[in-house]
């Protein structure tokens, strides 16, 4: 088979890139996922919050997905579902395997790696304790309840305070669990304010900032957790521990890129963010294979995710090989990361996503090139878990570019 | 019916000499207390075949590690397990270290194993990542890695196919002995048996002493460990070990047969023999450890830990034998490392010594040595990947996606035996990967359900005490 | 005199704002940073209201569940009596989104609707 533009996944990332490569005069676009439904993570996040930046209103997971769903439908994307990418050569080549297809292979013109991320697991933190049943991470939980039925635990704690260890806070409690308590490691929550609000103080559930867990208990099911304040450099205080019963650890620790195709690839990665470096059409080290949504970047909002694989899409469906001009930018002090990880001199659209280091109130972003400043914003407060933007506007950008978070003075 | 022999333990001691036994034409039974197969130390272990340089010459320990290790290629052959004589290197920082490779040497040359002295840049030739700090290594070529849980898995399973009958969720409990034959409780049921083989691990002291046999104490002794995502760059090709000190053989850190780095055991003297629960101070050690063979190493990439229980024997050396004190009664005790080297070899020495107490040693026309593995989808090449699409349209469901793990593996290694989480993770890998089962194990837990006739909540993890769910949603409140 | 203190989340600033009543009437609000604050804690102290989201059983249907929300937020104390009736409801399969699936939960005078189609 052959495609004009190949997305992999069908998430709100793989949508919204199919739909702009055939806005943009892709004729042959093939989506390939692994589930059996479309819409990637958001039918199992049936809370609501969703496109209130696109849409002006609050959508729930699977109302946000649908209304992709049907637009790709619309706009005559093909779909291959139940089937994964098990490799992409360098011709741009995709062997896949699927129940009805059995093994197959799509030659595309142009790639948009649009995979998604998976959850950081228990092991990955190196819990002590032994491997008892009662503890998954909280998307795994999200799935049991929301998409299965069923009750993963009835006493619940929760390590991590992403927005997917908030959600599950409140989803576990209205049908009926005991959930005793949120842990942060770090002194500040990783998810929003009104996840916070809504999720955990609405049911008087306590957010236990600068906490970890230092033991699982139990042999055969989970019995209980000792809990630990953590000091400045984040090592846990031992006069300061606590055993907690409960039957469930839910861990919402933080979320990793999925990106073993583009590895396989060899495309360059960045290991800050554990996406591939892109350019400002994202595209990345290899030509004609672009990569977009969480799969490149963790988001926070998917209406970013959206924009983002829209760009990808475009940029796709518009491919040619030609010679670029870039331009790197750099993340300066106060902030993590920067994606696009490089610009395109002469390009159009030189929107710049990063994230901060801490939480900082009153501060300006600023990016400079060549020692000057090319574009600012003012913003009252900074987060790591809020991702920041900023736009360059005809500004002359014949050098890297830094971007820096400053605190404001007052 | 009364069975000629009866072996206790399922570990990969127990179901070696079960196969062993089964190639001859007599009746078997393996009785494990859990519900599955490899459940204490074969499961939890470095998965080493050691070449045999380190055990005290004239020891069972130097005989059956250099023995086994020369059988362990046709023995994992036979049973499709996964092996690799990978080499192992000794690695050692300063002079003392140094003394101690040179009396290693002496051991193997005693033991009849081949062994080599490199200076620290040999060393690094073949094992590029290694420290520059390493002054000098004992090679041993013919060390090599091997799937301990798949190697008593696969044991089991072709003793079972020959003819041995396993019982599981059958802890002894008692072992009387009536006109020359044992009674032993076992769970629920009660079995008859002319001979008993004591290959029960850790409890193998307690076996022992409720049929009146040999007293001994065996320790549980634990080790604890770190495995690493198979992208982490840092990687070694031999398995590396530390010079000895006093504090005893150190950490070691080996790729596995699944590609992905292992680095432990911590060596932890303790009483509980349930305990396996991992430290901060363990897992620290652990790291820090093998941080100082190959620099790269990264926290960050690992995956999962895990603690096992060796069973510390009290003389130093294996306890193998036909009891003084009960008649007809094995042990096998007290195996600890190189246990799983030793173990083609004991399991050998076991039958022999069986037959010289009077069992019958006349072979099963019928039965083989072979037992054929599940086969793994992500390993075939892509003709032979379609030719099994084309046989069964479930090996085009990839379950496991890390692993790339097909439904019908996952079907495969249920109709073999697996009734839990962990019973598929071993048999069929789903769940070994970098995400840890987050994504496979709600759609295991559902072929799990469907395969077995099962609710979705009545799902284990490992055993009883283990489900993963606890009710319906719509129920609690 | 009522004190009561409230998070604002209309921006990311997340204000601890004071608010305090007499006979249910706001007569000092103190700690936002902005008007939008000002009015956010006067909602919450006197009529605070949720959107509702869970899932609802399906019979006969290609999955177990629909998911489902109220079309308006909700009074917060009627959030655990609507899941109560949430929980007693079960749907023939097909379902349609929006489709009504709970009108009026729990007296609350708004509906639950489908938010996703189940075959």
């Amino acid at each position: 088979m052959k495609a004009d533009v190949a997305v992999i996944g069908a998430g709100p990332a793989g949508l919204a890139a199919a739909i702009a490569a055939k806005e943009n005069g892709a004729k042959r676009v093939v989506v390939l996922d692994r589930e059996a439904y479309k819409g990637g993570i958001l039918p199992q996040c049936i809370h609501n919050g969703f496109g209130l930046h696109i849409f002006g209103e609050e959508l729930t997971g699977p109302e946000y997905a649908a209304r992709y769903i049907d637009m790709a439908d619309n706009a005559g994307v093909t779909f291959m579902m139940e089937t994964m990418v098990l490799s992409i050569d360098e011709h741009k080549v995709i062997t896949a395997v699927g129940k009805d297809v059995g093994i197959t292979t799509i030659e595309a013109k142009a790639i948009v790696l649009a995979m998604g991320c998976r959850e950081r697991s228990s092991g990955a933190l190196m819990l002590p304790g032994d491997r008892p049943a009662g503890v998954m991470s909280a998307g795994t939980a999200q799935r049991f309840v929301n998409m299965e039925g069923y009750m993963p635990g009835k006493d619940v704690v929760i390590l991590g305070s992403g927005d997917i260890g908030l959600i599950m806070a409140r989803r576990m409690t209205l049908e009926g669990a005991n959930v005793k308590m949120v842990l942060e490691l770090m002194p500040y929550s990783g998810g929003l304010t009104r996840n916070i609000v809504q999720c955990l103080d609405d049911f008087d559930i306590p957010l236990k900032l600068s906490h970890t867990v230092v033991k699982m208990h139990g042999k055969q099911r989970l019995t209980g957790v000792t809990i630990a304040k953590v000091d400045e450099n984040l090592n846990p205080i031992e006069s300061t521990s606590e055993f907690v019963s409960c039957d469930t650890l839910l861990l919402s620790v933080g979320l990793i890129p999925e990106n073993e195709l583009a590895m396989g690839l060899n495309i360059q990665m960045d290991s800050v963010t554990g996406g591939a470096v892109v350019d400002s059409d994202m595209q990345t080290s290899m030509d004609g294979v672009f990569a977009c949504g969480n799969a490149l970047q963790v988001h926070d909002l998917v209406d970013f995710v959206t924009e983002e694989a829209s760009r990808a899409g475009k940029a796709a469906a518009q491919y040619k090989k030609i010679a670029k001009l870039f331009v790197n930018t750099i993340a300066g002090s106060g902030v993590r990361y920067v994606v696009p990880q490089k610009l395109v001199r002469d390009g159009i659209d030189k929107t710049l996503f990063f994230r901060a280091t801490k939480v900082t109130r009153g501060w300006y972003t600023i990016a400079r090139c060549r020692g000057k400043i090319i574009a600012s914003r003012k913003r009252v407060m900074c987060a790591p878990g809020e991702m920041e933007n900023l736009v360059i506007k005809d500004a002359d950008i014949s050098g890297g570019v830094t971007v820096t978070i400053e605190e404001t003075k007052t | 019916m009364i069975y000629d022999a009866a072996i206790i333990g399922a570990g990969v001691i127990g179901s070696m000499i079960a196969r062993e036994l089964s190639m001859l034409d007599i009746r078997v039974c393996l009785i494990e207390a859990k519900d599955d197969v490899a459940s204490g130390a074969s499961r939890a272990n470095s998965g080493i075949v050691h070449a045999g340089y380190d055990a005290k010459p004239g020891s069972f320990k130097a005989k059956f590690n250099v023995l086994g290790c020369a059988m362990m290629k046709q023995t994992t052959d036979e049973l499709g397990v996964p092996f690799e004589n990978c080499g192992s290197l000794v690695v050692a920082f300063n002079k003392q270290d140094e003394l101690a490779l040179a009396e290693l040497k002496r051991r193997g040359d005693a033991n009849g194993v081949p062994t080599q002295i490199l200076t620290g840049a040999q060393a690094r030739e073949i094992d590029p990542m290694l420290s520059e700090k390493i002054t000098s290594a004992l090679y041993a070529k013919s060390a090599g890695i091997v799937c301990p849980f798949s190697l008593t898995i696969a044991a089991s399973e072709n003793a079972i196919a020959n003819g041995v009958k396993l019982y599981l969720n059958s802890e002894v409990t008692d072992i009387a002995r009536k006109d020359g034959v044992y009674e032993i409780a076992a769970g629920e049921r009660d079995i008859s048996a002319r001979i008993i083989v004591n290959a029960a691990g850790l409890y193998s002291d307690e076996i022992s002493k409720m049929a009146g046999a040999e007293q001994f104490i065996i320790k549980p002794r634990k080790g604890e460990y770190i495995v690493f995502d198979k992208e982490m760059k840092a990687r070694t090709n031999n398995v590396i070990f530390r010079a000895p000190t006093k504090l005893g053989k150190g950490v070691l850190l080996a790729p596995t047969v699944y590609r992905n780095m292992l680095a432990g055991p911590t060596a932890q003297n303790i009483e509980d023999k349930q305990d396996k629960a991992t430290s901060p101070d363990g897992l620290k050690k652990v790291l820090n450890s093998v941080i100082e063979y190959v620099p790269s190493i990264e926290r960050g990439k690992a995956i999962t830990v895990f603690a096992g229980l060796r069973a510390k024997s009290p003389t130093h050396d294996f306890i193998i034998g036909a009891s003084q004190s009960a008649d007809n009664f094995v042990n096998v005790a007290g195996i600890e490392s190189p246990g799983l080297s030793s173990a083609p070899a004991i399991a050998q020495h076991v039958k022999d010594l069986l037959v010289s107490l009077g069992l019958s040693d006349k072979k099963d026309p019928s039965a083989t040595r072979k037992r054929e593995p599940i086969e793994v989808f992500a390993n075939a090449t892509l003709e032979r990947k379609k030719q099994m699409i084309a046989s069964d349209k479930n090996y085009a469901n990839i379950v496991c996606r890390c692993e790339y793990v097909t439904e019908a593996e996952i079907i495969e290694s249920i109709r073999r035996g697996a009734r839990t989480v962990d019973g598929v993770k071993f048999r069929a890998a789903a769940g070994t990967g970098r995400c840890h089962g987050g994504f496979c194990m709600p759609r295991v837990m559902d072929i799990l359900a469907r395969e077995l006739s099962k609710d979705y909540s009545e799902i284990q993890k490992s055993g009883k005490g283990s489900r993963v769910l606890t009710g319906k949603t719509k129920e609690a409140l | 005199m009522k004190e009561q203190k409230v998070t604002c989340i209309v921006c990311p600033l997340g204000c601890e704002v004071t608010v305090k009543t007499q006979d249910g009437k706001i007569v000092e609000t103190t700690g936002q940073a902005c008007k939008r604050g000002e009015k956010y804690a006067a909602v919450e102290v006197t009529d605070p209201r949720r959107t509702l989201t869970s899932t609802v059983r399906v019979r006969d249907g290609a999955s177990p569940l629909v998911s489902v929300k109220s079309v308006k937020p909700i009074p917060k104390e009627l959030l655990f009596a609507s899941m109560k009736k949430i929980n007693e409801t079960r749907v023939k399969a097909p379902v349609k989104i929006g489709d009504i699936v709970v009108p009026n939960v729990a007296g609350s005078g708004v509906d639950i609707v489908a938010t996703t189609d189940v075959a």
